[in-house]
């Protein structure tokens, strides 16, 4: 399988999905213990995928998104944003309602 | 090799001439910085588009020699 169709498999398995380095009981970078905490403080129920753990999908995700960093995070298969925009979104309650409109809290 | 706010500026301005730029090394280390941007590229784009025609300004940097860039963008 490619690196696209295993992103996508990924994706498609997890309805909450977060690119992240380490795992959300360890985040190994700050943005992505962010992210990660932003989740956890909604009580969504999410995937954390260790990039650190696969090259081949480290690299992969910045081409699958053209998004250069991680974390990247994805709901019901879409991109929502990195560290910056999903903040903004935590912040301003956008993301909250986007999780209930699309039934996952 | 870490970038210093002019360079990161300039190039933000090469690709978007209008833009108004306000730029802070937040621990003064030269590799984690915030950027707020605006300009009336942005206009009627959503978040996404915005900051990644700020990543594409700077030219493949960010996430490499730009580790820690964080921005914030808004139209004009």
């Amino acid at each position: 399988m490619d690196v696209k169709s295993e992103i996508k498999n990924i994706i498609d398995k997890n309805d909450v999905c977060l690119f992240m380095k380490g795992v959300p009981e360890a985040p190994q970078c700050g943005f992505s213990m962010a992210l990660s905490n932003v989740l956890k403080h909604l009580n969504v129920n999410f995937k954390g995928f260790n990039v650190l753990e696969n090259e081949t999908i480290r690299q992969g995700i910045k081409v699958y998104s053209d998004w250069p960093t991680i974390p990247q995070l994805y709901i019901k298969g879409e991109f929502i944003g990195g560290c910056d925009i999903v903040k903004e979104m935590f912040e301003n309650g956008e993301l909250k309602e986007l999780l209930i409109n699309k039934k996952l809290i | 090799m870490a970038l210093s706010i002019e360079e990161i500026k300039k190039m933000i301005i090469t690709s978007i001439p209008d833009a108004t730029i306000e730029i802070k090394d937040l621990m003064g280390d030269s590799n984690h910085y915030s950027a707020k941007i605006s300009s009336k590229i942005f206009n009627g784009k959503s978040k996404i588009e915005q900051h990644k025609i700020v990543y594409k300004s700077l030219q493949g940097k960010m996430g490499n020699e730009l580790h820690a860039l964080s921005i914030t963008t808004e139209g004009k």
